[in-house]
């Protein structure tokens, strides 16, 4: 679960990573209050998950009130670069003096998390990198005993920090790692890391990706809401268990197992079709949990016709048959359905849709054949 | 010979008294594996169809002698199911549990690299199935039966296709590894490809791939360095957009790595054909070890 800065800003300030005063809101006045409340200068800022949101007119410097009612109207409702903008964060303004960017991420090939910092703040990683790659200083974490202060000196003084600041540059690190741990985040970027005229360390933005597995228990984290970024398919999806991503195309994708749905989507793709989806109807299905997912495929309307690929394991095609025939009684699809059963009951699945005689709905008996065919029926 | 599991495997289940334990544990019996024993903690006592259940790992090390453990309990509580299997002094950890914090995964991997005498199968994975000796998991064995592919694999249904596909041109299997779908697995693609170069029953190995993290092109590099026998490839997933999680916890192109692409040129500029579908895998497998209808 990506978070959005405010929601990050939260978490920061909880485990004691210093950070600007600042205010949610979703109301132009709601804005104007909490500007008031802080004091101006004020910096309105567009609660968004994308990069390049200054450089889209999504943050604004507002001197005063009335500064402060113009940008707040004008960021409201802005799209940038697809998403529009529904929530602001109005944040005291800092008196910039270094910008520096400090992460945490989870390294899957070293299996350990890595701390890295860079003087270079302000662009992003890739930038960096390619401009300087000794400029951005990493190291491991041994997840048994923990962030070592050893370690923030080491980045800092390896990273070549302003002197001053080597020792709450240290200490903002080790918090972020606590951070980190303490949210079972997957990510934490602070870009940038701010050095104010006074000589303070704050982090003036909060980049944080949570686990989802582990959401059960972070009871407050899981209730974070990112009005810009919800598909209504993947919500309704959510809502009923299932494991469904949108895509662009017009073939609606039902498998089960995520491995074998992402190579679905691949076959189709080679066969010159374009998904409109990846959805795990997951193993063990029974029809209840079908019939559910067919409401949510074709509850997108780019679907001109859907591909079930199932090869049974724990799952019964039995069962996949018995949810596509009561989804055909509850819904009366009008698009046309290929379907490949193999597997577990595959007989008794093939023959429950041959009685029932759906109309158009097209049986094959291999997964590239099926393929071809749906592409050929989406047109 | 297999690699992992075989007449050998003495398994006790953690979670055997859950609904989804119970009925694979009685499956793996039915299979003829050796399934020894369970634990449930405050069931200690009681049996399922006979087999014995104890409160602790412990225990039913032993009184049962159980050398392999398959873990079946909820992911708020699997790592602590590892950890106490491994201090009980199990050497083969096999969890097929789904959605561990990865953060516990990340801790237990870390802790058994210091035990040289454990290995970790999983998370979130089919299990391990050496056809006509020993199934310990959930991969469904009659679509599979005894030759000489192995098969390692980081999706379950995905790993059914293949091996049907395989079947289907005469193939049997000396040993099926699912490693997991989770951004920390216990076995890496490298560690299983290790067991099937050294087994002699194993004559070709098929690597079956997805997208996120980097573990395909490790596996590459070590094949050219290090194994002799001839490796088939499939990676899954090339449709897959950046920053989108496809099912698996693990399965997500993060910026510009971890792409399906970048996985099987890796594969092939390291000398390993890769199939650009599961029926292709099976076609290049005819090629290499001649036709078994």
């Amino acid at each position: 679960m990506d978070l959005l800065e405010y929601q990050g800003k939260q978490l920061f300030s909880k485990h004691g990573v210093p950070v600007p005063e600042g205010r949610h809101a979703v109301t132009v006045p709601e804005a104007v209050e909490g500007a008031d409340e802080l004091g101006y200068p004020v910096v309105v800022k567009a609660q968004v998950q994308i990069g390049g949101r200054g450089k889209a007119g999504g943050i604004k410097l507002a001197a005063n009130r009335s500064e402060a009612e113009t940008h707040a109207a004008a960021i409201l409702g802005m799209d940038i670069r697809g998403l529009t903008v529904h929530e602001l964060y109005v944040e005291k303004a800092s008196q910039i003096d270094e910008e520096y960017y400090a992460a945490v991420v989870f390294d899957r090939g070293a299996k350990k998390p890595m701390a890295m910092l860079s003087r270079m703040g302000g662009m992003d990683v890739e930038a960096i990198a390619e401009k300087d790659p000794e400029a951005m200083v990493k190291l491991h974490v041994d997840p048994l005993i923990g962030f070592q202060d050893f370690q923030g000196r080491r980045l800092a003084f390896e990273a070549g920090v302003a002197a001053d600041v080597i020792r709450p540059v240290g200490a903002m690190l080790a918090k972020l790692y606590d951070t980190f741990v303490a949210e079972d985040a997957m990510l934490l970027e602070v870009n940038p890391l701010l050095v104010t005229e006074a000589r303070e360390v704050v982090a003036l933005d909060a980049k944080v990706t949570l686990d989802d597995n582990a959401l059960y228990r972070h009871l407050d984290s899981a209730e974070f809401r990112n009005l810009s970024a919800e598909d209504p398919q993947e919500r309704m999806a959510k809502e009923r268990g299932l494991t469904y991503v949108s895509l662009d195309g017009n073939i609606g994708i039902l498998g089960n197992g995520a491995g074998l749905v992402m190579s679905t989507l691949d076959v189709v793709a080679q066969a010159g079709g374009r998904p409109a989806n990846f959805l795990d109807a997951g193993g063990g299905s029974k029809a209840e949990a079908i019939t559910s997912a067919v409401e949510v495929i074709l509850s997108n309307d780019d679907v001109t016709a859907v591909l079930f690929n199932i090869f049974g394991g724990i799952t019964r095609c039995d069962e996949v048959a018995k949810g596509l025939i009561e989804a055909f009684r509850q819904i009366e699809p009008t698009v046309p359905f290929v379907v490949r059963l193999d597997g577990t009951n595959d007989k008794e699945g093939r023959a429950l849709l041959a009685e029932a005689a759906l109309p158009n709905v097209h049986t094959e008996s291999t997964m590239l054949e099926a393929a071809e065919r749906v592409v050929e029926l989406a047109g | 010979m297999a690699v992992l599991v075989d007449t050998d495997t003495r398994l006790c289940v953690s979670g055997i008294t859950g609904r989804e334990g119970t009925f694979h544990s009685l499956n793996n019996r039915a299979y003829g594996t050796q399934v020894v024993s369970g634990v449930t903690p405050g069931k200690g006592g009681q049996d399922v169809e006979g087999i014995p259940v104890f409160d602790t790992f412990h225990e039913a090390v032993e009184q049962t002698g159980a050398n392999t453990a398959m873990v079946f309990v909820p992911p708020r509580f699997a790592a602590d199911s590892i950890l106490e299997a491994e201090d009980a002094g199990i050497s083969l950890i096999v969890t097929i549990t789904e959605g561990i914090p990865a953060h516990d995964e990340m801790r237990v991997y870390n802790h058994l690299a210091r035990n040289p005498d454990v290995r970790l199968v999983g998370p979130n994975c089919p299990g391990i199935l050496s056809p006509g000796k020993s199934n310990v998991g959930i991969i469904p064995a009659a679509f599979f039966r005894e030759g000489n592919v192995g098969v390692v694999s980081r999706s379950g249904t995905l790993t059914y296709q293949i091996g049907n596909e395989l079947a289907q041109s005469g193939f049997g299997n000396s040993s099926i590894v699912g490693i997991g779908g989770d951004p920390v697995p216990g076995s890496s693609f490298i560690d299983i490809i290790e067991l099937f170069e050294a087994d002699p029953e194993t004559e070709l190995i098929v690597l079956s791939g997805e997208i996120g993290g980097d573990a395909e092109e490790r596996a590459a590099d070590h094949i050219a360095d290090h194994v002799s026998k001839p490796v088939v490839a499939y990676i899954a997933g090339f449709t897959a957009p950046p920053g989108k999680t496809m099912g698996h916890a693990g399965a997500i192109v993060s910026g510009s790595s971890g792409t399906a692409q970048a996985k099987a040129d890796a594969l092939e500029a390291r000398g390993v054909r890769v199939g650009r579908n599961p029926t292709q895998v099976a076609e290049i497998a005819v090629e290499i070890l001649g036709a078994r209808v």
